[in-house]
């Protein structure tokens, strides 16, 4: 699977198939994150569904406290 | 100075103009906190020529802020200068025709309810996520517009809410890390304080100079290190029953039950106190204290330090006090109260 996550293209192995499975790949699973896929921002209770192609693009963001 | 050469490569800028930077001028902005993105905001909005700067931080200059809070000396660290003193003098060096209100304090509910009919605009400096959930309410209820901004290593995060308009920081709410997992250790670079600081003070400044239609509306993350930038829309995530800003608002976070009386600071080793109740004035502490040779005392005309052992109690005038060497809520009250029971 090829995808564009927040502007660096990466190959990923075939375990990766949707975004629950993406996060989990990136250690991301556990961490409130938005996400943006091909533009269009998901709401977390639509994670789940949604399925990855070859050649999608991601956004995704984390907050953070310090300043 | 007379003034009068003081903003012209601003004015030269069209979309701000002279119209733009009457506006500046007649603009009171509230800055919270006081240390890294509240250190370069209110250096920039003050070069700017905004009206008039209030100025909001509970804390102290120390050493390790010098890397990256700019508006603070080696002296004003070695002194334990209040950061909101210490800000302003600087503050008054370099525009001494805008005027700057340093308050001394934790921004309370009561406090920020206060000051927010003037204000035209919030820049949130803030380092955790309970008093921007607070600034938030505040936002919503006196209908201001504020600036979320906040940095870690190097990656940074910046947006704008707009009453009204945009989703708040309530409608986020299942996105923003739980309280604690907001204090990590992982440090961060001064480039990522300044790329926040500039986002937020261009938005400052279409905002105050009427140039509202050049709003970013996006949410806007960066990583200068790992060379990633983001931008979203993420207006579909305004939430129709959000405790802040729906037809339904209950302002949850400024009733008194949800403000916090002691607070862990965010990677500091450190506990703030903030006790109820009217306190000794510093000077009666100190001479309570003075017979116990266990301790050792220093102070200046803003705060008691009290070092005992592998502990620090910093004593405010307000009454709060920050025990250094913890990070147990616990523990930090019971030192306090050795001193201050």
């Amino acid at each position: 699977m090829h995808l564009v996550i927040n502007g660096n293209s990466m190959e990923l192995g075939d375990e990766v198939s949707s975004v629950t499975t993406l996060l989990e790949h990136l250690g991301l699973a556990e961490k409130p994150v938005i996400i943006e896929h091909n533009r269009d921002i998901l709401k977390q209770e639509h994670y789940r569904q949604r399925m990855l192609e070859n050649g999608d693009t991601l956004e995704i963001v984390h907050f953070v406290g310090g300043g | 100075m007379s003034g009068t050469n003081r903003y012209h490569r601003q004015t030269l800028f069209e979309p701000i103009g002279e119209t733009g930077q009457d506006r500046l001028m007649e603009s009171h902005v509230l800055i919270v906190g006081a240390g890294a993105l509240g250190s370069g905001s209110a250096e920039a909005l003050v070069r700017a020529g905004i009206g008039k700067l209030t100025l909001i931080d509970r804390d102290y200059v120390e050493e390790s802020n010098l890397q990256r809070q700019q508006l603070f000396s080696e002296q004003d660290a070695y002194e334990k200068l209040p950061k909101a003193i210490g800000a302003k003098n600087r503050l008054n060096d370099i525009n001494s025709m805008v005027e700057v209100e340093a308050i001394m304090a934790d921004a309370g509910a009561d406090l920020l309810s206060e000051l927010a009919p003037a204000i035209d605009l919030i820049i949130d400096a803030t380092d955790n996520f309970d008093i921007r959930l607070l600034v938030n309410d505040i936002s919503q209820k006196f209908e201001v517009p504020w600036i979320y901004g906040a940095c870690v290593a190097g990656y940074g995060m910046t947006f704008t809410i707009i009453p009204g308009h945009t989703p708040c920081l309530q409608c986020l709410q299942e996105y923003l890390p739980s309280s604690g997992a907001t204090c990590d250790s992982a440090g961060v670079i001064q480039p990522a304080v300044q790329h926040v600081v500039s986002y937020q003070v261009t938005e400052a400044m279409k905002l105050l100079t009427g140039n509202r239609a050049q709003i970013s509306g996006k949410l806007i993350a960066f990583d200068l290190w790992k060379n990633e930038h983001m931008e979203m829309e993420i207006e579909k995530l305004k939430k129709p029953d959000c405790s802040s800003c729906s037809d339904n608002r209950t302002y949850s976070h400024l009733s008194y039950g949800n403000q916090t009386k002691t607070t862990v600071m965010c990677g500091r080793d450190t506990v703030q106190i903030r006790p109820q109740g009217n306190m000794a004035s510093l000077s009666e502490v100190a001479e309570k204290l003075r017979s116990n040779k266990n301790l050792h005392l220093s102070w200046n005309p803003y705060l008691l330090s009290i070092q005992d052992g592998d502990f620090r109690i910093v004593l405010f005038q307000d009454g709060r006090a920050l025990v250094h060497g913890t990070m147990d809520e616990m523990e930090a009250k019971n030192v306090y109260y050795r001193y201050m029971g």
